[in-house]
């Protein structure tokens, strides 16, 4: 049991004061990814609500094709596949390697974007026709709003791996590690969001 | 992987302004920011209590004759929002948790303290912009929960503000939960085990794994609600197909939660204060901890009893009643152990205990009608009547508002280094107590009696009770003046309080008042037995 005087023995021994700790910043991201995933939850639980007990009212216009959203889902499985493709690359301090592959992910992203903005424009219906178009538009756009921030943050951390021995190193896998998570949880989000809103 | 700290490196010492200058600095050591969410809290309170004074005043009367009835709207809305999400959500989480919590943890600093800063200041631009929306055409009208269709109807500039505001507030309150969850979980000092952390550390992670899982929902929600007002989308629009119960399930996801992330660091709190002036270990710590666990996986789960007149089927009925009668099985576990821990006590009657007892006598009460609530025929009765006011507000008010007075008479001496006046501070008390029940107890019989909530005018018949309840906050009013004049005498010339003027044991005591920048000269404490009061003397027998 520490007592009072133990402590003022603790402190007169007034020694090193720099220590080290466990890096847990990791940790706080999946926290943050967690409540970020709350927020999809919030919407998913409405859309499938609002399908279980508001029908859509006649005439209204509701389609969705399939085509480009499942090329989009293989975009982006792919382009996960590639991002660690890039974070073994700079476990190997082969940073050129590595910034290739970086910058393909970012490619595929702005790939994904570009077909989801030809999905919006070529749709039947637009935000305001109906509840079912206002939750499609505004989960998607959700969604691409979260793939748009992880393309641009993929395309710093490719700057920043542009050096041997800068910012991003094997030593300081870092800001790929977080960026990488991150992109996986996009892409996993994505995956949910195709089967609940195209295939259900 | 290691990180190394440097301290001097990270809070940036030398190029921290000074003396009080530092309270206004993006300063990133927690108890400036701890200090920083206390003031900045009280200053919103102040507002908050000017608003219910102005509710107080035209509610004397049956007519509307104090203010218009929709400034009357704009009022209510702007006191229960500035309570909630100005006042008691960041104090009794964001000061006391960053002042506290790494102390406890035994820590020189939070987990993240960079990110500490941007939480806190979130909050003065955002409460601003929520007190200057009343200048644009009118502050928000639809009440703090912003139930649409109400809130699409009404002017939008008002509540388009009110949302955003909010947004930027849960935007603050998911970054503290962040830091409190791996600053509890990671940042432990090496040796100490969770089962022996101060019990504020338990209700901290409960009340941060709420903030984490619920907040985003209600994130969510108001972007949605968002969308009905100015792109004039239907979600939840009856008019163009919407589904007003889908807002309020969302809302409600979060803010059912939102009570016990106001009042579960209470719990915390004023399980750290009684051991200390009742000079004896807490009672049932183990049960103590899963009752705050307990009460974190039911209260996810209890939101639609909130709804019962809306529609809701049987079956959820049903549901929710009963998961909501078992959250007064943690909660009572909670209650019966911190009268065990004064049972027998050494107690010394000082406003801390006095404040700390208080809760006890009110919450027990707010529990008792929390649970009645949640029975289907006597909610659809006293549904939206001042009942649920009372109701409310022996929670936030009896409960929450008195530990928060409470924890600042205990933790000022660590603060300051000063002692604050006991006779004020009793005064303090006194004028607090019974205010607080003149005010809200009539307000029980008032909503069995049928007088409805959030409306400027009433019967009557309720002329008498009303003025009773009036009264009532008037006395509350006029507590804050001994309590300011207290504090103002206090920090300039006040006791000298020494180092641990209680004697306690819990390691923020173990240091110098007011601690140093790194908290401790050399390593932190081990602090194995945060309670072991009286520890030596049973041995010795």
């Amino acid at each position: 049991m520490t007592t009072l005087d133990s402590s003022k023995e603790i402190q007169k021994n007034n020694s090193e004061v720099n220590e080290t700790h466990e890096d847990f910043r990791m940790f706080g991201l999946i926290t943050f990814l967690i409540a970020d995933g709350m927020t999809f939850a919030g919407f998913f639980a409405a859309y499938l609500t609002y399908k279980a007990v508001n029908p859509l009212p006649d005439g209204a216009i509701y389609e969705l094709e399939l085509p480009i959203p499942t090329l989009n889902t293989i975009l982006l499985l792919v382009s996960s596949a590639t991002f660690h493709k890039a974070g073994k690359a700079l476990l190997k301090d082969k940073n050129s390697e590595s910034q290739k592959w970086l910058f393909f992910t970012a490619f595929l992203g702005i790939i994904f974007l570009i077909c989801q903005l030809f999905e919006y424009f070529h749709l039947p219906f637009g935000l305001t026709d109906n509840l079912f178009a206002s939750t499609f538009y505004a989960l998607t756009g959700f969604h691409g709003l979260h793939v748009t921030l992880g393309t641009l943050m993929i395309l710093i951390i490719a700057w920043q791996s542009r050096i041997k021995g800068g910012r991003l190193t094997s030593q300081n896998m870092f800001p790929l590690e977080a960026v990488e998570l991150y992109w996986h949880f996009v892409d996993g989000i994505w995956v949910i969001l195709f089967i609940i809103l195209y295939l259900l | 992987m290691t990180i190394s700290i440097d301290p001097q490196k990270t809070n940036n010492e030398s190029l921290q302004p000074k003396g009080w200058l530092r309270y206004f600095s993006f300063s990133l050591d927690h108890k400036v920011i701890g200090i920083q969410y206390l003031v900045c809290g009280f200053l919103f309170y102040l507002i908050g209590g000017t608003l219910a004074s102005a509710i107080r005043i035209e509610l004397a009367s049956p007519m509307s004759d104090f203010m218009p009835r929709d400034v009357y709207n704009q009022v209510l809305t702007l006191h229960g929002t500035i309570m909630i999400f100005l006042w008691i959500v960041p104090v009794v989480n964001g000061a006391f948790g960053n002042y506290l919590i790494p102390f406890y943890v035994g820590a020189r600093d939070m987990a993240f303290p960079r990110l500490n800063a941007v939480a806190f200041w979130l909050i003065p631009p955002s409460g601003l912009m929520l007190v200057a929306s009343y200048f644009v055409e009118g502050a928000a009208q639809a009440g703090w929960t912003a139930y649409p269709p109400l809130s699409i109807t009404t002017p939008q500039s008002g509540q388009i503000i009110w949302i955003l505001s909010v947004l930027l507030l849960g935007g603050s309150s998911i970054f503290g939960g962040i830091n409190f969850i791996a600053t509890i979980i990671k940042l432990r000092r090496p040796g100490l085990k969770l089962m022996q952390l101060p019990m504020y550390c338990w209700a901290m992670l409960g009340t941060s794994l709420l903030v984490v899982l619920s907040t985003p929902v209600l994130a969510g929600t108001l972007i949605l609600l968002s969308f009905d007002i100015i792109a004039n989308t239907g979600f939840f629009n009856p008019v163009l197909g919407g589904n007003v119960v889908v807002y309020q399930h969302l809302f409600w996801f979060y803010s059912h939660p939102a009570v016990y992330i106001m009042v579960l660091p209470a719990f915390g709190l004023v399980s750290e204060i009684l051991p200390v002036h009742a000079r004896k270990p807490l009672f049932g710590y183990t049960t103590m901890v899963f009752s705050i666990m307990g009460i974190v996986v039911l209260g996810l789960v209890v939101w639609a009893h909130h709804m019962f007149t809306s529609g809701t089927p049987p079956w959820m009925r049903l549901f929710f009643t009963i998961a909501t009668a078992f959250i007064a099985v943690p909660t009572g576990i909670k209650f019966f152990n911190w009268v065990a821990t004064l049972w027998g006590g050494k107690i010394s009657i000082n406003s801390a205990m006095l404040f700390s007892c208080g809760f006890i006598i009110n919450f027990v009460f707010g529990g008792i009608t929390g649970v009645a609530l949640a029975q289907v025929p006597f909610d659809i009765h006293v549904h939206d009547t001042y009942f649920v006011v009372a109701h409310f507000h022996y929670i936030v008010y009896g409960g929450t508002v008195f530990i928060i007075f409470s924890s600042i008479y205990h933790w000022f001496p660590k603060v300051t280094g000063k002692m604050l006046n006991e006779k004020l501070g009793i005064l303090h008390f006194i004028i607090t107590f019974i205010g607080f029940n003149l005010c809200f107890a009539p307000q029980h019989w008032l909503g069995l009696n049928g007088m409805p909530r959030r409306v400027a005018e009433y019967d009557p018949q309720f002329q008498f009770v009303n003025q009773i309840s009036s009264l009532g906050a008037l006395l509350m009013a006029i507590s804050t003046i001994p309590f300011l004049i207290n504090v103002f005498l206090s920090v300039r010339n006040g006791k000298e309080a020494g180092d641990n003027p209680w004697n306690a044991l819990t390691p923020e005591w173990l240091t110098s008042s007011p601690p140093p920048v790194e908290n401790w000269e050399g390593e932190a404490p081990l602090v194995e037995e945060p309670y072991g009061y009286g520890k030596e003397i049973s041995e010795g027998k």
